[in-house]
Order: structure tokens, then C-alpha cells, then sequence
């Protein structure tokens, strides 16, 4: 009988005094509900609460207010060596006085298992993350990577419910970051334990996650998938959290349940058909967000569109794709285009001056409420 | 000249260790060899040396000597065996108690918080302001027959209506073990307290993340990581112990005799240089060869040895 959720934290307060004697409050009202085998990501910039959330899941941290409940059973104070999750620490924490073997038994040997149980668990904790023959070693004489894998590791032999991981890959190169991010989400998918894991990172976030919490000032801003999260922000932090968005002021004219019209002065022009999230009504003066992959360009006008003239301001080349920012009307655009063909003549790019047409199209577009 | 010693960097390296390299020489090797020169030496009637070379004054201190007072050829005596059996038991003993008064200390002190960590270091220091020789004439004062210890036990038993008998504490081996333990014992808490420091708190969290209560935790991760304080502090407490005279001088009087007392007596007393020279070299074997030992098992205490 296991509950529906693997972790639900219940309108979860963190207060801690500052230095100077203030109250701060780290987390603020949070709540969440991770379903079991679920890999949930915890995104924010530092000082969000995410770590904070994670460390009173974890049990080193006690809520000031409400409740962190796993498999159902509220926490309370129960101290970290009783809960059924294990975490993979930032900076690894591995014990340095011991070989990569006696890490990884370290948490079996708290269980009480026997000599032939540890030795059969660690090897086939070692293997899964690819460190066989490393298990004599010190923690000392093994790369980054290689010192991550122990971690891992380490958590992972105690087979827990709930795997929790602090920004686990931070310290590591791009390449290895890359790898390993795919390393993990096969990992789980594999194993079928539910992984909350804390970044900053949100491409790292996007690429590995079911569910994403976007966390900023100690609360919640929103949850979904990476999809909903990208394509239906609902807020303009999160608009512009995640990826990169322009942003135009405009007024609602005209709106129904799913659709409504804005005109937006910058452009001189109403957009019709927007997506709206909940609460926008007819004369709210709003934020139009169009994400800059979703303009098209195009240097002769096309027909039957919504279409603005412009100006290349600037380009930037960056391999797959190229940044074009057009001067519009009143406003300056971010426009990526990319590079579908394999070219090396410079006149194939927009050149600096050169008259294009923008193409908008309204359902690229989101209305969303002033913050 | 200035050019050349610019491209030079052997000579750079020989300039900044030669004002050292002099001292050392100067005032460590030289004197080291005339000690061992004069140990093999023999003392002439009016207490000069005659420079020989005579293993007499070893023979002595092993407790074979041709100067018999009851007569006959050879005598034994293991007086001199004994001072150092007794200094040599007297420091491990010092050091063994320091580390377990030390510890608990060093171990509340590091985990207290950062801001009152250090009015407790500055505590410990306070007792190092104050001279060497007082420090150990305060302990005459509170073990000494009429001392303040044996008055409140007195006015106890009198309260209760027992009899008392004022307890001898002073010149015995039990007051020098206390009089040493409290010198030395800031030179341990501190090395200790320095290694506990320096564990990561998130060490303290994986190992409870890993299922291990606080005492676990203690025994497979504190106590390890902090052994190298321990060495570094046996280190500075065992070597000082086997040559200081000062507290077995005040809280042994002649109960009490250790290496240390043997040697300042030769040369200030007995007038014997030859013989407190042989006494000063066997002293430093053994605290070489204890040393040697130990450091060889457990390191000096700079980090865990990989293996």
C-alpha cells in the first residue's frame, strides 16, 4: 500500500533569522505533490527555496509551518537516518578516510546487512554507475565525474523510495554535464524511483524532467510539464525565466474563455486569436509574449499574414542558428532563425540596414498579466 | 651580480635557506656534537671534563658501575633505569589522559556556534598568558597538606561531623600527572579542535542521510577525520612531557625524579656534565624512537594517509 503521492509538502513555511536579526522567510506557503516515480525538478535562481524545500524533505531542516509528508506519513521531526529518501549532495560529500567500496557500503552497513549482501550490493551499485574496479580507490583519486558516479552510487544501494538530488551535476564540465544529464534520466526511468532533483540550470531542467516546479522568492510559481512550462507560462516571471521571450505592452480589447484580441501600440497593430491564461478581461492592460523562434522573416511581404515592417538592427551568428534583432515600428525584436542551409557566403545572412517583413502569428503569441 | 643571482635559482634558493641553515648549525648540530662528545668524556675531581673516550657514563645509566660502595667489582642499580621507565610510563600516561580530556572539549567547542567558538578558544588560551613555573606553584597551593582542597574537604567532613585526615597529594606521582595534563592540555585541544573544524557540516548530513544515528556517525566519521588532530597534538604533548623538569620539580620534590630532573641536577647539582650529557642523548633516542614509531603508524597529522 503505498500512498499516491512519493512526496507532498502541505503549505510548507521556512523561516530563518538573517545575521542583521530579520526574519527571512526561505519558503513561503509551498506546496507540491511529486507522484511516485515521477522525475520532479525543483528550478530557480539561488535564494528561490529550492534547496530549502529539497533539505526538509531530506530531514535536515525542520518546516516552521505545515507539513512535509512522504508516502503519506507526515514527517514531523523525524531525523534524516528514519526517512525512506537519500540524497546526492552537491558537492558530493564523500567520505574521504574510506575507499569508493566502503562509501557505498556505508549506508548498508547502517541497515545491518551482511558481509556477502554489501559486497553483492555495492558491485552492483559500482557497475550500474559504470565505476567497476574502482571500489579500492579514495574518493581523492578519481575525477569529478567519476566522484559524482560514487555519490550516486552511495544513495542508490540503499534502493530508496525517493532519490533526492542538490544541483548534483554543478561542478562538472558542459560535455560531461550533457552526458550525464541523459545518464540520470535513464537511470530513473530504469530503476522507476522517484528523483527530485534541485538546479538552476533549466535546460538541464527541460531535458531530464517530467515535471518542473518553477520556484522564485520562496514560492512556487508554477508547475508542469517542460512543454507547459515553455509553451504556457503563466506569468511573466516565468515567460521570461524560462528561455527567452519578447515582451510588448498591450491592452486587451476583446476576450472570450480561450481567445482574446490585443492591441499593442509598440507594433501599431491588434493581434487577434492569443491564448489567454485564467483572469484577463476585456480593457486589462497586459504583456504580449511571442518567443523569438516563433516570428517568421522573410525579406518580401507575405500574403494573408500579420505582417510588420522592419529593420536589421544587428545579426549574430551562433551556429545553428542566427540571432537577427530587427527594429520594428517603435519596439526592437529578437528574432532566431535558423540555419537550415550549409552556406559560407555572407549574402545569404541578413545584412545590418536591410528592410524584412516580420510574420506574427497569434497563436505564437501569449497575453499575460502584469506582474 | 644582482643579474646573475636574478637567473639563478639554485643560488636564490641557497640565500633563502642559509640564515636558517646558520642557526640550525650554530646553535643545534654544534651543541648536539659536543654533547655527544662530552658524554663519552669523564668528569675530573674539581667536576671539569677530561675529553676520552669512556662508555662509563652509559654503564651507569644502565646500572653497571665499577664504583661500588658496598665493594666488589661490578654493582648494579636500577635507579637510573627506573627514572626513565618512570618518565617514559609518566608521558604516555600525561598524553593518553590529555587526549580524552582534550577531546570532548575540542569536540564542543567545534561544534558550537561560530560565534561563541571563540570565547571558548580564547578561554583556553588565557591559562598560556599567565608563566609556566606559576601556573604549577597554583597547584602546589590547592594540593599542598594545608591547601585549599584539603581545607573544603576538611570543612565538608566537619559539616557531616567525619573524621578527616588532611589527604597527601603533594609529591606524589598522582600530583605531577595533574600538574603535566593541565599544562599540556590546550596544546591538544587545539590541533583537535582544528581537525573538527574542518570537517564539512555536509558530511555530518550524508552520514545521516545514509541511515547512521548521531553515535555511528561519531565512531565511523568524526573520530576518523579528526584522528589527525589527535596525532599532531600527541606529538606536541608527549615530547614536551618526557623532558620537562619543571612540574616534577615543584609537584614531585625528590619523590618524584624524572629524566628531565636527572639531567638539570648533573649539571647544576652534581656538577657531572659528562654523565647529564649521556642522560640529555638517551632522553632524545627515546622521544626519536617513540616518535619514530608513532609517526611511521599514524602520520604527523597533516591528513589521513592514502593508501
Amino acid at each position: 500500500m503505498t500512498s499516491q503521492y512519493a512526496v507532498e509538502l502541505r503549505d510548507v513555511v521556512k523561516k530563518f533569522i538573517t545575521p542583521e536579526g530579520n526574519e527571512l522567510s526561505a519558503v513561503d506557503h509551498v506546496n507540491m505533490r511529486i507522484q511516485n516515480g515521477e522525475f520532479f525538478s525543483m528550478l530557480g535562481s539561488s535564494g528561490c527555496g529550492k534547496t530549502t524545500s529539497l533539505r526538509m524533505i531530506a530531514g535536515f531542516e525542520w518546516p516552521t509551518e505545515g507539513e512535509v509528508y512522504i508516502e503519506g506519513k507526515p514527517m514531523g521531526r523525524t531525523p534524516p537516518f528514519q526517512r525512506p529518501v537519500n540524497t546526492v549532495f552537491q558537492h558530493y560529500a564523500l567520505f574521504q578516510h574510506l575507499t569508493v567500496f566502503q562509501n557505498v557500503a556505508f549506508g548498508l552497513e547502517m541497515e545491518g546487512a551482511t558481509n556477502s549482501e554489501i559486497a553483492t550490493r555495492v558491485g552492483r551499485a559500482l557497475e550500474m554507475v559504470q565505476l567497476r574496479g574502482m571500489d579500492r580507490r579514495h574518493p581523492k583519486q578519481l575525477s569529478g565525474g567519476q566522484q559524482q558516479r560514487v555519490a550516486l552510487a552511495r544513495a542508490l544501494v540503499k534502493v530508496p523510495n525517493v532519490l533526492l538530488l542538490d544541483e548534483p551535476l554543478g561542478a562538472l564540465d558542459l560535455k560531461l554535464r550533457k552526458e550525464m544529464q541523459l545518464e540520470l534520466k535513464s537511470l530513473q526511468q530504469q530503476l522507476g524511483i522517484t528523483f527530485i532533483y534541485v538546479t538552476h540550470d533549466q535546460e538541464e531542467a527541460l531535458t531530464m524532467s517530467d515535471r518542473i516546479a518553477v520556484m522564485s522568492h520562496g514560492k512556487v510559481k508554477q508547475v508542469g510539464t517542460p512543454v507547459e512550462i515553455y509553451e504556457r507560462p503563466s506569468s511573466h516571471f516565468v515567460a521570461d525565466f524560462i528561455g527567452e521571450s519578447n515582451f510588448l505592452d498591450g491592452k486587451v480589447t476583446a476576450s472570450s474563455k480561450k481567445e482574446a484580441t490585443a492591441f499593442v501600440p509598440a507594433l501599431k497593430t491588434a493581434v487577434t486569436g492569443i491564448p489567454v491564461s485564467a483572469g484577463i478581461v476585456k480593457g486589462e492592460d497586459v504583456i504580449v509574449s511571442i518567443r523569438p523562434e516563433k516570428i517568421g522573416i522573410s525579406d518580401k511581404r507575405v500574403r494573408n499574414t500579420n505582417s510588420i515592417r522592419g529593420k536589421i538592427a544587428n545579426t549574430i551568428y551562433i551556429g545553428s542558428d542566427t540571432h537577427v534583432i530587427v527594429d520594428a515600428l517603435d519596439t526592437r525584436l529578437k528574432v532566431w532563425e535558423q540555419n537550415h542551409v550549409s552556406h559560407l557566403d555572407p549574402k545569404s545572412f541578413y545584412t545590418v540596414g536591410e528592410d524584412v517583413w516580420l510574420v506574427l502569428k497569434p497563436e505564437n503569441t501569449l497575453v499575460l498579466k502584469k506582474d | 651580480m644582482l643579474q646573475r643571482l636574478r637567473e639563478n635559482r639554485s643560488l636564490q634558493g641557497t640565500l633563502l635557506v642559509l640564515p636558517t641553515l646558520l642557526w640550525m648549525v650554530v646553535l643545534l648540530i654544534i651543541p648536539l656534537l659536543l654533547i655527544l662528545l662530552i658524554s663519552f668524556g669523564k668528569r675530573s675531581p674539581d667536576g671539569n671534563v677530561i675529553f676520552t673516550f669512556s662508555l662509563d657514563n652509559y654503564l651507569r645509566l644502565s646500572g653497571y658501575s665499577t664504583d661500588c660502595p658496598a665493594g666488589g667489582r661490578v654493582c648494579f642499580d636500577p635507579l637510573y633505569l627506573q627514572i626513565l621507565w618512570r618518565s617514559l610510563t609518566l608521558a604516555f600516561n600525561t598524553t593518553l589522559l590529555v587526549i580524552l580530556l582534550a577531546y570532548p572539549l575540542a569536540y564542543f567547542i567545534a561544534r558550537a556556534h561560530p560565534r561563541r567558538r571563540n570565547t571558548f578558544l580564547f578561554l583556553v588560551l588565557i591559562p598560556l598568558w599567565t608563566n609556566f613555573v606559576i601556573r604549577v606553584y597554583a597547584w602546589m597551593i590547592l594540593l599542598r597538606q594545608e591547601g585549599v582542597i584539603n581545607l573544603v574537604l576538611g570543612w565538608l567532613a566537619g559539616l557531616l561531623h567525619l573524621p578527616f585526615q588532611p589527604l597527601e597529594m603533594l609529591y606524589t606521582p598522582g600530583a605531577v600527572l595533574v600538574g603535566m595534563v593541565y599544562e599540556f592540555l590546550p596544546f591538544m585541544i587545539l590541533p583537535i579542535f582544528t581537525s573538527l573544524e574542518k570537517i564539512d557540516n555536509s558530511l555530518y548530513e550524508a552520514s545521516a542521510d545514509l541511515g547512521a544515528n548521531s553515535s555511528r556517525t561519531f565512531w565511523r566519521l568524526t573520530l576518523p577525520l579528526s584522528m589527525p588532530g589527535v596525532v599532531a597534538g600527541t606529538i606536541l604533548v608527549f615530547i614536551p612531557v618526557m623532558g620537562t623538569f619543571i612540574v616534577s620539580d615543584i609537584l614531585g620534590g625528590r619523590q618524584v625524579i624524572l629524566v628531565g630532573n636527572l639531567i638539570q641536577r648533573q649539571f647544576l647539582d652534581a656538577r657531572d656534565p659528562t654523565f647529564g650529557s649521556a642522560a640529555s642523548l638517551i632522553l632524545m633516542v627515546m622521544t626519536l624512537v617513540v616518535t619514530y614509531f608513532y609517526t611511521r603508524k599514524f602520520g604527523f597529522g597533516e591528513e589521513i594517509v592514502v593508501a
